[in-house]
């Protein structure tokens, strides 16, 4: 016999030994990745560009002068770079996202297909109308698909996130005011469970903000709001659901009394799903709202944006509405933009952004839409809702839930920190989940509950996938109630340990320099 | 000297008709580390209860108030290169600006050292 | 449903955890008036991905893609080739599906990635630093007039005449809301851009100069002249970029006094898509940074010393700050700023003057084709990527005369400016590397057919 002659023989090694540091800083699979500027060279391309012709260059005196300082990089080194740097990225793709009032839902990979059809994706936005039909057939469809949803009155198509569509329904509130001569309304009121983009928003267009209370069960409080209109008061923006996951029953009432007062009622959409397909906010006095393709119809966030942000309006509001839009005339579609506004749309506010709006997301989004249809969207927003409920009382023995007491809860579910040890906080909470493999839940929003925790699976998880994140969010919990120390510097498993923001924001580097040195020894 | 305190957490030194205004240990704790201080320019005029600096942690900004109406004579350029020093030495070093009095009765409204001890102690 | 994982027996198990009996017990909150009984009516049941794909096909099929005809439109977007790298790299789910990197130990990926970018967004501009970037073009441009007025504490902006009329347009509406005063021109069919007018403009009240570098009729403004004049009175320059490949050729506006540069960075990664999402740019000097509006990446250390990213001066913002927030902006262009930076990175220095070089010829080489077709002039003394032809008549209907024939020639001026005479009769033509010298030919021969 021959005796092993190449010397392999399988070993089992000793587990317990620590694990050593290495040359390249990798831990295997997690690979550590320079930037561009360390890696790439003014000399390296990765694209071959066909030699250009010899001629008189028409430039001018505007020639470019000396080095732009532009690191190449060859495909492959390209490809390795952010596919490597894509690996310390945590996505719904690998596993549940429970950002609240987020709604990070699986993003299906059909809506891409679609939107990268030639006929959508190489369409200029300036093309002959008579060339670009079926765009604006999609526009037109996806349109009247939002309108039948919330059962408005029609929908601007062209603010480009949700902040914009809050900016879009607010200027068409301002223009219905300045329409009738009340302009010196100057007030809007804002509940202090919104998001901080109302705010925002509301004195980005020249308003005052004055905040509303929540009730103790998490709740606007109908009377307060209804004690503060009065003829300075121009509208109420006011989320529904809202952010405590609570649907605002009083809403319809609320409208009328804003109404009656000769105000405007902006809702914003971002917690449309919790109801899509089974509440329309047309039914519930709204006057505006704008509604997230991002979060309710399921184009992908991109690691923060692009957002699509379409604004339904009531009758009372759609004669204000931005340019452009399409319309449909005598069986062709058209744009309306400044030129034929005019005739029809008069007292429209305005444009808000150059050409038509996100089209890309119009693509995906009416892709969702018909790939669910009327009995899929109703199942999506029950799923949603049974989803949130399920983490709600699965985990109200082990965490506080403020308003774990005011009902079942809409699409998201939230805890406060009231019940963690002595020194243990949300942010912990938090770093935990890290570790457990997940990414946390919205946290410290919204402000009126101390170290706010907010959880929003949305529907397209499974039961095990829910069972698995209640358990480890149990576990985070019961070691935060515990005191477990090795909790405060978690997380110990992510590709970065906490980072430290107070340098980033006292000494702020926010672009490559080569004669800086490194942060990390300059911190020493 | 004698020195006074807000509501909001703020103190005001007075010296002859100049004063000195930061603010207290208990706010800069509150706060967390500081990351960024805005000083009034000289000059401005400053009503009681006015926006006069601005005060930011990581995740947080505030608004520091005038305890008391004036024209400001100096913003604490140490603080521009240097915010944490509000969190080292709040009460002393760490000052936001100095202003010449308008008006000394307004000073009546405010805490003294004990009350505002006291105030703090049931927050 | 393909897309929702729950079973009949997972969701009755579920309820009998919550202690509900039933879905409509967990809506009970709202009102019976507002609850739809039935299905949206109207809106048909679920279909399969193949039923939808050919809807949504057939509708794709009604439009005439840029790629399958000679075709020179421009005026803020611009067909560009992307290499196939950066469509697979973006469409990883880890970019993809991911959220704003808020949870930075688990986000580096994105986070260094628009480190990177605002690197490359900020040397590109010339100028020291960039935000991780905004909606688009035209909502930057509007965003940087706020930011001029906060820094001057002055609210009047001067207009070139040059500024795209969508981004005119768009600060227009805003401004009419926000009290700032615009004073706005329109282009005129001549050889230089509004330099000398723009500069007469600027007085003690201007906080800030919006001039388009090259601007809508292709021609490239003096920014430095213009600068000098602004600085005089304490204004700033703002620099609008709709052309970002055009800097690969000509000097960065940050170079020539611009204190803040804005831009559409479609032309760089993104694609047409019939006008979004695109990706905004934002850049400006270090001393102006606190009052930037958007996201911005900073570089940090984590606990155990090494290198990371965060998203950093967070209180300029609208989730700290509210109303007092420097803009109401939240989401960004992450996915756009992606392909941005990727396509970029594969260009690199070289890479992008090498493009520029193709396009500034391909260009030349066109004027001077078409400059040839009776009856039409060549309106600019200098342009990079694109040019406007004075025609003998109304450029709209030979536009869409010439669309029939199967030539996208461009953009028409009677399209973006309707209601002047004076400028209906000019057509604006980009010509990028996508450009042929077949489609060259296509155009000058279907252009002489339509004017005889």
């Amino acid at each position: 016999m021959s005796v092993n002659q190449s010397g392999w023989r399988p070993e089992m090694g000793d587990a317990s030994q620590a694990a050593q540091t290495t040359f390249t800083g990798n831990r295997a699979l997690m690979l550590e990745e320079a930037l561009i500027f360390e890696i790439g060279s003014n000399e390296t391309t990765g694209v071959d560009i066909d030699e250009a012709p010899k001629v008189a260059s028409r430039l001018g005196s505007h020639a470019r002068k000396g080095a732009i300082g532009l690191p190449g990089l060859s495909e492959p080194e390209a490809v390795r770079h952010y596919t490597r740097l894509s690996r310390q990225n945590y996505a719904i793709d690998l596993g549940l996202f429970p950002l609240g009032s987020c709604t990070m839902k699986h993003n299906p990979r059909l809506n891409e297909r679609m939107a990268r059809l030639p006929g959508f994706a190489d369409l200029h936005p300036l093309g002959p109308v008579d060339t670009v039909q079926g765009a604006l057939e999609v526009i037109h469809q996806l349109a009247h698909w939002l309108v039948t949803l919330t059962n408005m009155d029609s929908v601007a198509m062209s603010p480009k996130a949700g902040a914009h569509g809050e900016l879009c329904g607010i200027l068409a509130i301002k223009a219905a005011l300045e329409k009738r001569g009340e302009g010196h309304r100057k007030v809007i009121l804002v509940p202090e469970s919104a998001h901080g983009t109302n705010p925002a928003t509301a004195a980005f267009a020249g308003f005052t903000v004055k905040d509303i209370p929540a009730t103790a069960d998490g709740r606007v409080d109908t009377q307060a709001l209804k004690d503060r209109l009065g003829p300075d008061v121009a509208g109420v923006m006011i989320t529904n659901p809202n952010t405590c996951g609570l649907f605002e029953r009083d809403l319809k009432e609320i409208s009328d009394a804003v109404h009656a007062a000769g105000g405007y009622v902006y809702c914003d959409g971002a917690n449309f799903n919790a109801i899509v397909g089974r509440v329309r906010p047309g039914d519930l006095g709204v006057d505006a709202m704008h509604i997230n393709l991002h979060k309710t119809f399921s184009t992908p966030h991109g690691g923060g944006g692009p957002g699509s942000g379409p604004v339904v309006f009531s009758k009372a509001l759609t004669p204000f509405a931005p340019l452009p839009f399409v319309e449909q005339q005598d069986g062709k579609f058209v744009l309306v933009e400044e030129e034929t506004a005019g005739e029809h749309h008069a007292d429209s506010f305005g444009r808000m952004v150059a050409f038509h709006g996100q089209m890309g997301m119009f693509t995906r989004a009416l892709s969702y839409i018909l790939s669910h249809g009327a009995d899929g969207l109703k199942q999506v927003s029950e799923d949603a809702v049974l989803n949130a409920n399920y983490i709600l009382r699965s985990l109200d023995d082990t965490l506080d839930a403020p308003f774990g007491r005011s009902g079942p809860c809409m699409h998201e579910a939230l805890f406060s920190d009231s019940n963690l040890a002595e020194g243990f906080s949300t942010l912990d909470v938090a770093k935990g989940l890290i570790d457990e493999g997940y990414h946390p839940m919205t946290v410290y929003f919204p402000l009126v509950v101390h170290g706010a925790m907010l959880v929003e699976p949305t529907e397209t998880e499974s039961k095990a996938a829910l069972d698995q994140f209640i358990g480890a969010l149990k576990s985070v919990g019961e070691r935060a109630k515990a005191g477990d120390p090795a909790l405060k510097s978690a997380p110990h498993f992510a590709p970065r340990r906490r980072l430290d923001e107070t340098l980033a924001a006292r000494k702020p580097v926010l672009a490559w320099k080569e004669s800086v040195a490194p942060v990390a020894e300059a911190a020493e | 000297m004698s020195r006074f305190f807000t509501q909001e957490h703020e103190w005001i030194e007075v010296d002859g008709e100049v004063a000195t205004v930061g603010i207290t240990e208990y706010a800069a704790g509150q706060l967390g580390d500081i990351v960024f201080v805005d000083v009034p320019a000289d000059g401005r005029e400053l009503t009681k209860g006015d926006d006069a600096a601005v005060v930011e942690s990581v995740k947080a900004a505030s608004d520091v108030y005038t305890p008391a109406s004036g024209v400001v004579i100096e913003g604490n350029a140490a603080l521009t290169d240097n915010p944490a020093l509000v969190n080292e030495d709040p009460e002393g070093g760490g000052w936001f600006f100095k202003l010449t009095l308008r008006d000394d009765s307004e000073l009546g409204e405010l805490m003294d050292e004990e009350k505002y001890a006291a105030y703090v102690a049931r927050l | 449903m393909r897309y929702l994982p729950l079973t009949p027996t997972d969701r009755a198990d579920m309820l009998s955890v919550i202690g509900a009996d039933s879905i409509d017990a967990l809506f009970v909150d709202v009102p019976e008036a507002a609850r739809l009984d039935g299905p949206v009516p109207g809106l048909p049941n679920h279909a399969s991905e193949l039923a939808v794909e050919r809807h949504l096909s057939a509708l794709a099929a009604k439009n005439v893609a840029a790629g399958s005809v000679p075709f020179f439109l421009g005026c803020g977007a611009y067909r560009h080739h992307v290499p196939a790298s950066v469509d697979h790299l973006i469409q990883r789910g880890e970019y993809l599906t991911a959220y704003t990197p808020y949870q930075p130990e688990i986000a580096q990926g994105t986070l260094q990635m628009l480190f990177e970018f605002q690197s490359q967004v900020a040397r590109l501009l010339g100028c020291d630093v960039a935000n991780a970037s905004m909606y688009d073009g035209s909502t930057a441009c509007w965003e940087a007039v706020t930011m001029a007025r906060r820094v001057t504490r002055k609210a009047k902006a001067v207009f070139s005449g040059g500024v795209h009329p969508h981004y005119v347009s768009v600060a227009k509406t805003m401004a009419k809301f926000t009290g700032d005063v615009l004073a706005t021109s329109l282009p005129e069919l001549s050889a230089a851009s509004d330099d000398d007018a723009i500069i007469a403009a600027i007085d003690g009240d201007t906080s800030c100069v919006v001039v388009q570098y090259p601007d809508i009729l292709g021609r490239i403004p003096d920014l430095q002249r213009i600068a000098d004049a602004a600085h005089a009175v304490k204004a700033l320059l703002i620099a609008v970029v709709t052309e970002p490949v055009a800097l690969g050729a000509i000097e960065a506006p940050g170079n020539l006094g611009a204190d803040i540069v804005v831009g559409e960075g479609q032309s760089i990664g993104v694609g047409l898509q019939f006008g979004g999402p695109y990706v905004g740019l934002f850049a400006c000097s270090e001393k102006l940074v606190r009052q930037m509006p958007g996201r911005l990446c900073g570089e940090t250390v984590d606990a155990e010393g090494k290198r990371g990213f965060v998203l950093t001066l967070s209180t300029r913002e609208q989730h700290i700050r509210r109303e007092k927030a420097t803009s109401n902006i939240c989401t960004n262009s992450g996915l756009c700023a992606l392909a941005f930076s990727i396509h970029l990175t594969l260009l690199g220095e070289k890479g992008l003057r090498q493009l520029a070089e193709v396009n500034h010829a391909k260009a030349c080489a066109a004027a001077d084709r078409l400059a040839q077709v009776p009856g039409v002039e060549l309106v600019n003394d200098s342009f990079f990527n694109e040019f406007t032809l004075k025609l003998p008549t109304e450029a709209r209907p030979v536009v869409r005369e010439l669309a029939d024939r199967g030539v996208l020639a461009g953009v028409s001026l009677g399209r973006l400016y309707p209601n002047d005479a004076g400028l209906a009769n000019g057509l604006v033509v980009a010509v990028t590397e996508t450009v042929t010298e077949e489609d060259i030919e296509a155009l000058a021969t279907a252009l002489t057919e339509v004017l005889a």
